[in-house]
Formats: structure tokens, sequence, C-alpha cells
């Protein structure tokens, strides 16, 4: 793939790009495909990958940050703020893992605390308030496991999140990029529209905790299993119904080109901003509460479908 | 959101313990001392099993609170002949066709069987000291209270019920979180639970929380912490990560009361620690005094404008 790749820079004949363009575009589809589920993961977990600041930087102009819960500190696992996405003013919120070791320490590696959610409860009401369009970004293993999370009750705050997320009367959309990791990830992600990245990843638990607690001891080849069970690679989620479009990736993932991955997640954006652009900010809500109320539903055996009601 | 049952059962002996046996098996097996005396795991008194289960299945020295069964949670909480079940017949395929050591299907038949019902939940309308109610009380009995589809679907479907017929929701909480063998349609389902409530806070209905041993992981973190109040009973261990992964994480010994109800409530994150003789009492006061406003609109008001 990478001698494909530099081929392609090095050579100028139009057919002849073209040509290796496809073959490039054929041997990466191969190789994706042929990804073990584990591997999958690992590569969602990538530090090269592009993260949220990196896709703001290329996606939003004027961004300003907002920090802090107004309660108790400033969360540097999960990034928030304004900005313009084309025309258009947007609230962003999304986790930051960090790309140096520094940066990763600094913000626990994307693991939020309670305030992490709180503040991002704050741009979501000002979302709400404003009529803005709401964007973020899922890149996270999950909550922090702490005795401080638990002691400001992270449980409470995810919760929170979720409750307030399903109301919001604006746009939502929700791009997985990375690792999207149980109540930390979903604290994000109640959206109108939920994408994720071909390689990116979704799951109510990491292969190795599931693992952990299904094995007693969790050796690496039943991480790999786990990881094959838990069906959290894109193209399952598709079909589960978790999500609702996968955004592809430049050959080799998002890392090899993050201006072409971020070009591409550009335009699924745009489109998806633009399907809602007719909504009622009462429909959009009705909308996302009706997505989240048929999640699973085609798999329950129901003799008693006339009993149902939608919430509201 | 480690569903960490493991966990559980580890710090917590307690729990259960042959207390809640099904009384027509013990019957059945004729009775045995292990059927007539009970030990307190946290006293460690032995005292006569029916001594301690007409004290509600408290310890009757220490005050003990012993893990109910739904049958038992239903008799000491709604009035008699009150209790309607709701959506009992729903219940799981196999999604993701998981397998660990056994399959997931496997594992449903095993609970279905000593449970005697299909999933992790019941709800029903009951009434509460004369007073009606939506009534949610999960059974940690099947897989560990862990909620998959079925949990979240029925709960949410409670929370639409209540908000058309103007009730008020009453849930007991007991899990250890979301059930991995059906991976990510199991979170899901929290934000399915979490959008119900909104609509009903919307409607200005009230829903109160109950949170018992062990309330923990994604249940933890949707509608167990999301009630206008959240009730905890004595001792109850309510928290999100699971002691043991933070202990290994952080490298340090937790204290006997972490994620206990006390611990909680001390950080402000619960209202009130109710014991149980007490809870039913004060269950039907707290309804009364939120209903009492009249910004309920009642049966029929928002619940039929927004449709």
């Amino acid at each position: 793939m990478l001698a494909i790749r530099s081929e392609l820079a090095r050579d100028s004949g139009s057919s002849e790009r073209v040509r290796l363009a496809r073959e490039l575009r054929d041997v990466s589809k191969q190789w994706s495909s042929a990804l073990a589920p584990m591997d999958r993961v690992r590569l969602a977990r990538n530090p090269a990958r592009p993260q949220t600041l990196d896709y703001v930087g290329l996606l939003i102009r004027d961004f300003i940050e907002i920090h802090g819960d107004r309660r108790f500190a400033d969360d540097p696992a999960i990034v928030a703020g304004l900005g313009y996405f084309g025309t258009r003013p947007v609230a962003i919120v999304g986790h930051q893992r960090g790309h140096s070791t520094s940066e990763r320490l600094r913000r626990n590696f994307g693991k939020p605390h309670p305030e992490g959610y709180r503040k991002a409860a704050r741009l979501y009401l000002l979302a709400h308030r404003f009529g803005l369009p709401l964007i973020t970004f899922v890149d996270t293993q999950g909550a922090e496991p702490g005795v401080g999370a638990e002691e400001r009750g992270q449980a409470e705050a995810i919760a929170a999140n979720l409750e307030l997320m399903a109301r919001l009367e604006t746009p939502v959309i929700t791009c997985i990029i990375g690792e999207g990791g149980s109540g930390g990830a979903l604290a994000l992600a109640v959206a109108n529209v939920v994408l994720i990245q071909e390689n990116a990843c979704y799951s109510v638990i990491t292969p190795e905790g599931c693992a952990a607690i299904l094995f007693r001891s969790a050796g690496p080849e039943k991480v790999d299993d786990v990881a094959r069970v838990l069906r959290l690679s894109a193209a399952d989620l598709k079909a589960l119904g978790v999500v609702d479009e996968i955004v592809t990736e430049p050959a080799g993932g998002a890392h090899m080109d993050p201006q072409a991955a971020a070009r591409e997640l550009g335009a699924v954006l745009r489109r998806s901003l633009a399907r809602m652009d007719r909504m009622t900010p009462q429909a959009l809500r009705r909308s996302r509460e009706a997505k989240f109320a048929a999640m699973g539903s085609p798999y329950l055996l129901d003799d008693c479908l006339e009993n149902r009601r939608l919430p509201g | 959101m480690a569903p960490d049952e493991k966990s559980l059962h580890d710090n917590d002996k307690s729990g259960r313990d042959s207390v809640t046996a099904d009384p027509q098996t013990r019957e059945d097996a004729g009775e045995s001392s292990a059927d007539i005396w009970v030990k307190c795991p946290a006293c460690k008194e032995v005292a006569f099993r029916k001594e301690v289960e007409r004290n509600l299945n408290v310890c009757t020295r220490c005050g003990f609170h012993f893990r109910l069964s739904v049958e038992q949670r239903l008799a000491v909480t709604a009035d008699r002949g009150s209790w309607r079940e709701l959506l009992a017949d729903v219940a799981i395929g196999d999604p993701l066709g998981f397998i660990d050591s056994r399959p997931y299907p496997m594992r449903l038949a095993e609970a279905r069987r000593s449970t005697g019902r299909n999933d992790a939940v019941v709800v029903g309308l009951a009434r509460i000291v004369g007073r009606r109610v939506a009534l949610g009380v999960m059974d940690f009995d099947f897989m560990g209270g862990s909620m998959g589809t079925v949990v979240g679907e029925k709960l949410a479907r409670l929370f639409a019920k209540a908000l058309h017929e103007g009730l008020p929701v009453v849930v007991f909480s007991a899990s250890g979180g979301a059930r991995m063998q059906e991976g990510a349609l199991s979170l899901m389902q929290m934000a399915k639970v979490a959008a119900a409530i909104g609509r009903l806070r919307d409607a200005r209905l009230p829903y109160i929380s109950v949170l018992c041993d062990p309330t923990t992981g994604g249940v933890a973190a949707s509608f167990a912490t999301l009630g206008d109040l959240n009730l905890a009973e004595p001792g109850a261990l309510v928290g999100f990560a699971g002691r043991r992964v933070i202990e290994q994480t952080t490298n340090r010994q937790l204290p006997d009361d972490f994620q206990r109800a006390e611990f909680l409530l001390n950080h402000g994150m619960i209202d009130a620690i109710v014991e149980r003789r007490a809870m039913r009492s004060t269950l039907a006061q707290l309804l009364a005094m939120l209903t009492a406003g009249g910004r309920a609109p009642g049966r029929r008001g928002r619940s039929a404008k927004a449709r």
C-alpha cells in the first residue's frame, strides 16, 4: 500500500494516477476487510489517528474553546467550543486523547471525569437555547475508573447527559472517530445522526474489560475472541442499527492522510446537517427519541406489540 | 460500564445468601438447619429465618438489609392484591451471536429457568398505600440484573404508559450494569430509558428511583440516578466503575464504605437513605407531596397534546 502511495505521489501522468488510485483503494479495502476485530480496535486507538482538535482545525473556522463546568474543574479529556462549520455557527464537543505522551497524560487519555460531562452539558444547553447545531466527536475508552470520579457522581453526570441530549431541540450529529467506549462515549452520542469512521469502533465495554469479567484470567487470545463476539466494528454496528452511516477513510486509515479524512467527514457532516434543515426543533427531538426508542427492537421476541407506544 | 458481576459477588457475600430461597422448594426438600437459621453477614448474628423474614429481611440485631427477590420486593412495597404485571412476554433472542464460555441463548435459558421470567426486570401497575403508581423492579438473580434490550424496552414502555395514564413512576434498581452479551445494543438502552424519562419530566409526573444493593455500571449511569428523587436502601452498593477495577487502576486500597449508600449521601449524590420498614410509607408521602401542587396533567393533558 505504501509503495503504491509513494508511486502515486511521484507520478504525474493523469491516467496513470487514476489507475494507481483505484489500485490503492482496492488494496486498502482488501486489507481493511481482512483485519481481525482486535486489530481494528488497535487501529482505532492508534495515537497518530486524527483526534477531535485535528478535525476542528481542519473543518471549523474561528473555533473558540469553552472551558469548565462551573462546578469543580475543567476536564481536559473533553474539549468544547463554538465555531463556524462552513457558514454556520455550531457547538462542538469531543473527547481528546492527546497525541504526545505529555498531552495524553494531561488529558487522562481521553477518559473523562464528571466535570467533563458537565462541561459538555453546558454546551448542549447553549446549542439548544440558541438553535445551534451540535456536533460531537467520540474518542474514548470510557469513563475514568477513579475515586474522585465516583465521589463526584460520574454515574449521575453521564445519566443526566443522556436525558439532556435526548431532549435537545436542535440538530445533533455524532461522529465516532476512534474508540467509542461505554457510558463515557454515549454521554456524547445521543444524536439524530450517528456516524462512524470506517476503522473506528463502538462498544459497551472494552474487549479487555469484557474478557476480564467473563474469564477470570484474560489472555490475549480471549481478548481476541471477545472482540469478535462484541460486534464492535463499523459494519457490524451499522447492521445492528446502532450507527447510521459509515464514513470512509483514506487508504490505510485516517492517520495516513488526515486532510483527506477530514474532507470526507466534512462532506458527510454537511450532507447530514442539510437533511435536518427543514425539521422543526420539536421534530428534531421527536425523531431522536424515536430513533433511540427503537434500538434493539428488531431483536425482541414479542407477542404484545399492540402495547407498543413510543415515548411521547 | 463494567457490569462487574463477579466482583460484586466477591465483595459482598452478604446479599441473598439463602434467605430468599423459594418457600416451595424449601418445603419440598424438607427443612434442614440452614433453612431454619440465617446468619447475618454484617454482625454474624444467627437468627431464626422466620423472624428475619418477618422483619422484612432486615437483621433484627444490626439492621443489615438482605437483598430481596422480586416477589419479596413487591410484597413489601405494593398494596396486597394491587400488582398487575405488564409486558411479561417481552424477550430477547441472540442479536450478536455472542459466545463466551457458553452461548448467550444458553445463559438466557438457564436464567429463565431459575427465575421463571423472561428477563431482568418486571414492570406493572400497583398501588402504594392506596396511590396508583407505575412500578418497576429489577431482578438481580437474572444474569446479575444486567440491562439488555428487554430491560430497556420494558422500562421505556413503563415510562410511556405512566405518561399516558398520568401516573407517577417508582423503580427499584438492582443491577451489575449493561449486559455485555448484547454489546452496543445494551449501551443504547441507557439512552432509550433516559429519553423516556425526559418525556415524563416534561409532563411533571414524579419519578422516584430507589437504589438497592447493588446498582452499578450502565444502570447507575441511566435511569437509576435520574429520579426526581433518588433514594437508597442502607448499605446499598452504588457506583459506576467496579471497585476492583478502581483498585487495580489506582493501586490503592479503598475504604469499606466506598460506593455504599452512606458514602454517596455524604458526597451529596443521593437524596436520602430509607430503611426498608419505612420505604412504603416514605414513597407514599413523597408522592403525595409531589403531586399535591397540581402541576401534573393527569390522564390527558400534555401527553395527549404532545402527540
